[in-house]
C-alpha cells in the first residue's frame, strides 16, 4: 500500500443514510473517491481502500473507526476490516451487467466511465442500423424488468415500425414498491448506463426525446441524474450530435409528486403531460399511441440499462445467462427484517431460500422468519416452508406470486398476516388512481371488510366476500393496481388463514 | 400577495408555460412557499393558459402538493419493508410525543429501515431518539 492510497467511499443515499457524510469528513480529502453502493448495505459506510491486491474493505464504519484507520494507515488487522471486497461471499457470486462499475468510480466522472467501457454499447449501437439494433435486443431475450416481464425486442419493434413525426423514450424511475431501490442505486451510482440505454433505444426506434421519470422521493437520484445530464450534454454525448454521428438524442428529467399509481405506465403517461396521473383504457398501447398521442418505448430504469451491455458484448451473449425464459440477470434487493439487506445482480434462477438464508443471513431481529413478500406491495406474501423456488417470472407466476421488480421482504413471526392483508387494502384504496370502480370501491370495501374479520365480526362470511371481492378486483380492474391487490391479501388469507380467525374473540369465547 | 404571484409568474417562464411541465412548476412552487396556495393555482392558470380546475386537479391528486402551508418536516415511511422492522410501533411513540410525521410510502431505504427523511435528508435505522435529535440539528 503507498502511504496516500486511494480511498473509495459509497455517496449512495442508504450510505448517507447511515453517516456515509461524517465519515467522509474524517478521511483525507484528497485522496477520496466518492463512488455508488456495492451494494452491501448493512456495511455501510463501506470504505474500500486501494492497493497492489485490489480493494481492501472497511466497514460499516462510525466517525471514530475512519479516524482511526486514517491514523493508523488503513492496517488490515483492524477489527472493522472485512478483507479484499470482490472476494466478499455476496460480491464473488454476483454477475453485474447493469451494475458493472456502480460502485467502483464516481458516477459523475466521465473519464472514467468512458476508460470502463461505458460507451462501448453505445459506440456499437452507432454503428448498426436502427433493425439490426432491435433485432439484437430481440435476440437477447431482453424482458422488462418494471414487473410485467414483457420482451423488450417486441416492444420496441412496434414502436419502430409505428410512422410518426417525433416518438419518445420514457424511462419509468417511478420505483414505488417497498422492498426495491435498485433503480435508486443505479441512477445514483452509475446514471451513464441508465442515459446510454435510452440513447440506445432512441436509436433503434427513431426517437429524439427522452424523458427520466424519478419519483420526488429519490432527491439524491434527481440530482445525480440532473447533474449527469448536463455533463453528457456539455460532452456532446447527448444533444444534436451524439459523439460525433449526426443522431440526435435530447433528454430531460421530470420528477414524480408522491403517487404509487404513476409507477402504472399510462398513468406515468398522463402524469408526464402535466396531468392527473389516471390509467388509461388500453388499446392503444404506448408503443402506437403514447406520450402526447405518439408512439412511445415506456421502460424500467433496469431495462434500459441492460441495454448497453447487450449491445457491447451481443444478444447471444445476453441470452446464454438466465433461467428458463427469463433471460439475463435480476436485481435481487433484500429488504425489511434481514440481517444482511441489500441489493445483489445475479442470474435468473437462484432461489428464495439461497438469497434469504446464505445471502440474507435470516431475520434482523433474530426471530424465526415467518413470510417474505416479493415484487413489492402488489406481491404475495410467501411462507417461510415455500421459499424453494428459484427466481423466475414464470416459476412465480405457477406458485401464484409474482416476480415484479426483484424487491424481497422478509418479516419475522411477530408480523399479524391479517393486518398485512388489511394493510393492502388500505394501501390501494389510498393510492387507487379512481378511475375504475373494482379498484376505488374494491379496496376501501375490502379494507372494512378484513378490518371486521379481524375484529370477529362474521368471519367466515366475510371471508368469503373478501375472497369475492378480490375477484371482482382481479377481473375487473383497469390495471394492476385494483388487478393485483387480491394477491397479497389472497396469498395471506391461503396461507396463513389462522391469522384471520385466531383474532375472533367470539370464537375464543365459544372455546371457553 | 404580490410577491408571491410575481415569484410563481417566474416559475412559470422557467418552464416556458408548457403545460405537460404543470408537475414541475407545481414542485418549484411548493418549495418556494410550503404549499400551492389558490392564489398560485391562479397565476399558474392564467399562465398557462389552462382552467383552474386543471390546477386543483392535480394539486389534490399528488401527495406531494398541498392547499396549505401544513406538512411536517419530518416524512416516515410506512411501507411494508418499514413495517417489518416497526415503522408502526416507531410512528405510535413519535405520535405520543407530540411529533408530526407525513406518512410516505418507501423512500427507497428499505434495507435499513425504519426510514425517514427530514429535507432531502435520509435517515436509516430510525428510532424516536435519532429522530428528536435529528430534527433539533435541522
Amino acid at each position: 500500500m503507498t502511504d496516500t492510497p486511494r480511498l473509495y467511499l459509497s455517496r449512495d443515499a442508504a450510505a448517507l443514510s447511515v453517516g456515509a457524510d461524517a465519515v467522509a469528513a474524517a478521511l483525507p480529502r484528497d485522496q477520496l473517491v466518492r463512488t455508488g453502493s456495492r451494494g452491501m448495505l448493512w456495511l455501510e459506510p463501506l470504505l474500500e481502500v486501494e492497493t497492489a491486491q485490489g480493494r481492501i474493505g472497511f466497514g460499516p464504519l462510525s466517525v471514530m473507526d475512519a479516524k482511526r484507520l486514517a491514523d493508523a494507515g488503513f492496517p488490515e488487522d483492524d477489527a472493522t476490516c472485512l478483507g479484499k471486497v470482490e472476494d466478499l461471499p455476496w460480491m464473488k457470486v454476483q454477475r453485474r451487467v447493469i451494475f458493472e462499475r456502480c460502485g467502483l468510480i464516481d458516477p459523475l466522472d466521465l473519464d472514467a466511465f468512458e476508460a470502463s467501457g461505458g460507451l462501448d454499447g453505445l459506440w456499437s449501437a452507432l454503428g448498426k442500423t436502427p433493425s439490426d439494433i432491435v433485432e439484437t435486443v430481440t435476440r437477447s431475450g431482453l424482458r422488462g424488468r418494471g414487473g410485467a416481464g414483457f420482451p423488450a425486442g417486441i416492444k420496441w419493434k412496434t414502436a419502430s415500425e409505428a410512422v410518426a413525426d417525433q416518438k419518445y423514450i420514457c424511462c419509468n424511475a417511478d420505483e414505488g414498491d417497498s422492498g426495491t431501490f435498485a433503480d435508486r442505486m443505479l441512477m445514483e451510482g452509475d446514471p451513464g448506463q441508465l442515459i446510454a440505454g435510452m440513447i440506445i433505444a432512441g436509436l433503434a426506434v427513431g426517437a429524439t426525446k427522452g424523458f427520466i421519470y424519478c419519483r420526488s422521493e429519490y432527491p439524491h437520484a434527481i440530482a445525480t441524474l440532473k447533474a449527469a445530464i448536463s455533463a453528457w450534454e456539455a460532452r456532446g454525448w447527448l444533444g444534436s450530435d451524439i459523439l460525433g454521428s449526426g443522431k440526435a438524442f435530447e433528454l430531460q428529467l421530470r420528477r414524480g409528486a408522491g403517487s404509487y399509481v404513476c409507477g402504472e405506465e399510462s398513468a406515468m403517461l398522463e402524469s408526464l403531460e402535466g396531468k392527473r396521473g389516471q390509467v388509461r383504457v388500453k388499446p392503444p398501447i404506448p408503443a402506437i399511441s403514447g406520450l402526447f398521442g405518439k408512439p412511445t418505448i415506456v421502460n424500467n430504469v433496469l431495462t434500459l440499462a441492460s441495454v448497453p451491455w447487450i449491445l457491447a458484448h451481443g444478444g447471444e451473449a445476453y441470452a446464454e445467462i438466465g433461467h428458463e425464459r427469463s433471460r439475463g440477470t435480476q436485481a435481487y434487493q433484500l429488504a425489511g427484517n434481514i440481517r444482511r439487506g441489500g441489493m445483489l445482480e445475479a442470474d435468473f434462477g437462484i432461489s428464495l431460500r439461497d438469497l434469504i438464508e446464505d445471502f440474507g443471513g435470516g431475520t434482523l431481529s433474530g426471530r424465526p422468519l415467518k413470510a417474505v413478500q416479493v415484487g413489492g406491495p402488489l406481491g404475495a406474501y410467501i411462507p417461510a416452508d415455500d421459499l424453494d423456488l428459484p427466481m423466475d417470472y414464470e416459476a412465480f407466476a405457477a406458485a401464484g406470486a409474482m416476480l415484479g421488480h426483484g424487491g424481497i421482504v422478509a418479516f419475522d413471526n411477530t408480523v399479524d398476516m391479517a393486518k398485512q392483508a388489511e394493510f393492502a387494502m388500505e394501501f390501494c384504496a389510498e393510492e387507487s388512481c379512481g378511475k375504475c370502480t373494482p379498484c376505488r370501491i374494491g379496496s376501501i370495501r375490502g379494507a372494512e371488510t378484513i378490518s371486521k374479520i379481524r375484529e370477529g365480526e362474521n368471519v367466515e362470511a366475510n371471508l368469503e366476500l373478501v375472497e369475492e371481492l378480490c375477484t371482482v378486483m382481479t377481473d375487473g380492474s383497469l390495471c394492476a393496481m385494483g388487478g393485483l391487490t387480491p394477491m397479497p391479501v389472497m396469498s395471506a388469507l391461503r396461507h396463513f388463514r389462522e391469522d384471520f380467525i385466531s383474532s375472533d374473540p367470539k370464537l375464543e369465547d365459544m372455546v371457553d | 400577495m404580490p410577491h408571491e404571484i410575481d415569484v410563481v409568474a417566474k416559475i412559470c417562464a422557467h418552464h416556458n408555460h408548457d403545460p405537460a411541465a404543470l408537475l414541475e412548476i407545481l414542485h418549484d412552487t411548493q418549495e418556494e412557499f410550503g404549499c400551492v396556495s389558490d392564489d398560485a393555482a391562479r397565476t399558474i392558470a392564467e399562465r398557462l393558459n389552462i382552467s383552474r380546475a386543471d390546477i386543483h386537479g392535480v394539486r389534490s391528486f399528488y401527495g406531494d402538493f398541498s392547499r396549505q402551508a401544513d406538512k411536517p418536516k419530518l416524512k416516515l415511511c410506512r411501507a411494508e419493508a418499514c413495517q417489518a422492522v416497526g415503522s408502526e410501533e416507531l410512528a405510535r411513540r413519535l405520535s405520543d410525543k407530540g411529533i408530526a410525521s407525513e406518512t410516505i410510502y418507501c423512500l427507497g431505504n428499505c434495507a435499513l429501515g425504519p426510514a425517514a427523511m427530514i429535507g432531502e435528508r435520509l435517515i436509516g435505522r430510525a428510532s424516536v431518539e435519532l429522530l428528536e435529535a435529528e430534527l433539533a440539528d435541522d
